[in-house]
């Protein structure tokens, strides 16, 4: 019984994705069950899983990067007030940055493939981690850092043993944004710059009018998002209340 | 002046002075980037010329239009899902997972629906940013701490004079959080649809910049998104501490 607004928002999208179908036609708007179909046969070949497998490799790099770097660099300017104060006002600004303005630039540093592909994920998910990471520094009971002097520990103890378990859902919440958001700056990445990946694989079917092929992958893409999305609540939840 | 923004201010100048340093004596080369100072003359060569004037107000309107739409929608729907607590029930999965969903993905359905021009471009970026508008008045409306409720009751207003007199001043810092996000998305779904197919408008001339090996073009271009985005988040933010100087007296 948990799951029954789940059933039924997802009965409601359907029931609105048919009827814009209808009100649009095929050409326009192809139907859930014609997007479905289109979905399975894709998966049937095995070029899409080559497509699959370059955009998951590229994702997972990205996402790698990101969150080792966002909640390293999070903690460095966390601890430190003064440099906290000088960057956010400068990130935040990075935040709102159109990113794919920066892609030549990004395309003429790392060149055709993985390297651009994996930096423009990272651009897209490393600041929200970043801040994630750093305002749950700041808001930090002092008593923390306290006892982590009075133990004597090691820099990389603290980090480690008492600020990192303190502020994990914090982190997690921005991990999560930052995985959405390395996912976009992926699939973004290789709508321009390559020549394998479902990004490519989505920019051929618009560049060809196909739009069930292209809403199959959206749809592919959405599950994935979503089931990913859904598991990083479910564990910041246990992390929250264990 | 505070402390911090001069410290803020010199990190700045000083990657702007290095990256010029770097581009100037060539260890990066000039069909890499373009130094700094010739990215400035030259946006103020092609500002005078005009060039780009039609990309430039292609652009922001789509940007403002989007953005108020945004804004008036995302409040609108706010407040009606705060007012349906089983709506907002079944809705809860829907908007927390919804900036998963890759949005960009849909640009060629709305162009289909739309036509390549204003509307597709002001349909996808008010999708990207008309969440962050709502998911704000959300969490305005519920922080409304409730003494301020009970006031209304023991002043005995009317529901329109509540929300008006006393609802709104009060969620309004955090509405304000949400029109700043919408605005940034709004910029955000702008520029990048344009730059994914489009006839017109800063991304496009970015793109086709780029596809012509037109640096020095390229590069004014972007300094001119950074120096707007820039300009634009800077007064949304003086505004947003205002409010919030106004919410601490």
């Amino acid at each position: 019984m948990r799951l029954l607004p789940n059933v039924i928002l997802l009965l409601v999208l359907l029931a609105l994705w048919e009827s814009l179908h209808l009100a649009v036609g095929p050409s326009a708007m192809a139907s859930p069950w014609a997007t479905a179909a289109r979905l399975a046969s894709l998966l049937a070949q095995a070029d899409t899983w080559r497509h699959i497998g370059a955009t998951a490799s590229a994702f997972a790099w990205s996402l790698l990067l990101a969150c080792v770097g966002g909640v390293a660099l999070g903690m460095l300017l966390g601890l430190n007030a003064m440099a906290g104060n000088v960057a956010e006002p400068i990130l935040m600004n990075l935040y709102a940055l159109p990113k794919v303005t920066l892609y030549p630039l990004v395309l003429l540093c790392f060149g055709l493939g993985l390297g651009s592909k994996v930096a423009f994920g990272v651009m897209h998910g490393l600041i929200p981690i970043l801040l994630f990471t750093m305002n749950a520094l700041r808001h930090l009971p002092p008593v923390y850092m306290r006892s982590a002097r009075s133990l004597r520990l090691a820099p990389w103890q603290t980090a480690w043993h008492i600020l990192l378990p303190a502020i994990a859902g914090e982190v997690l919440a921005g991990i999560r944004l930052g995985f959405a958001l390395t996912l976009l700056g992926v699939l973004i990445g290789e709508m321009f710059a390559s020549q394998k990946g479902l990004g490519y694989l989505a920019m051929t079917a618009m560049g060809a009018g196909d739009i069930a092929t292209l809403l199959a992958i959206a749809l592919l893409l959405t599950c994935f998002a979503v089931t990913g999305n859904a598991l990083l609540l479910r564990v910041g939840r246990h992390l929250e209340h264990p | 002046m505070t402390k911090e923004s001069v410290i803020r201010l010199c990190v700045v100048v000083g990657f702007i002075a290095l990256v010029e340093g770097l581009c100037r004596t060539g260890v990066i080369g000039a069909t890499v980037m373009t130094a700094p100072s010739q990215m400035a003359s030259q946006l103020l060569r092609v500002l005078a010329a005009g060039t780009y004037n039609h990309d430039i107000a292609f652009s922001f309107i789509n940007i403002v239009c989007a953005a108020v739409l945004a804004v008036v929608a995302g409040f609108g729907l706010g407040v009606v899902i705060h007012s349906l607590p089983r709506l907002r029930q079944a809705l809860e999965p829907l908007l927390s997972s919804y900036y998963a969903v890759p949005t960009f993905i849909f640009y060629p359905v709305f162009i289909v629906l739309f036509g390549v021009g204003h509307g597709s471009i002001i349909a996808i970026a008010v999708l990207l940013a008309i969440v962050a508008m709502i998911t704000a008045t959300l969490s305005g409306l519920d922080r409304i701490p409730a003494v301020l409720r009970k006031t209304a009751r023991v002043m005995r207003l009317s529901r329109a004079r509540t929300a008006l007199a006393i609802e709104l001043p009060a969620a309004l810092p955090h509405l304000f959080g949400g029109v700043k996000l919408a605005v940034a998305y709004a910029f955000i779904g702008v520029i990048a649809s344009e730059f994914i197919l489009s006839g017109a408008g800063m991304g496009y001339a970015i793109a086709y910049a780029y596809n012509q090996f037109d640096n020095a073009n390229m590069y004014a271009l972007m300094l001119l998104v950074l120096l707007s985005v820039t300009l634009v988040n800077g007064l949304l933010n003086h505004i947003d501490r205002r409010l919030q100087r106004r919410q601490q007296r």
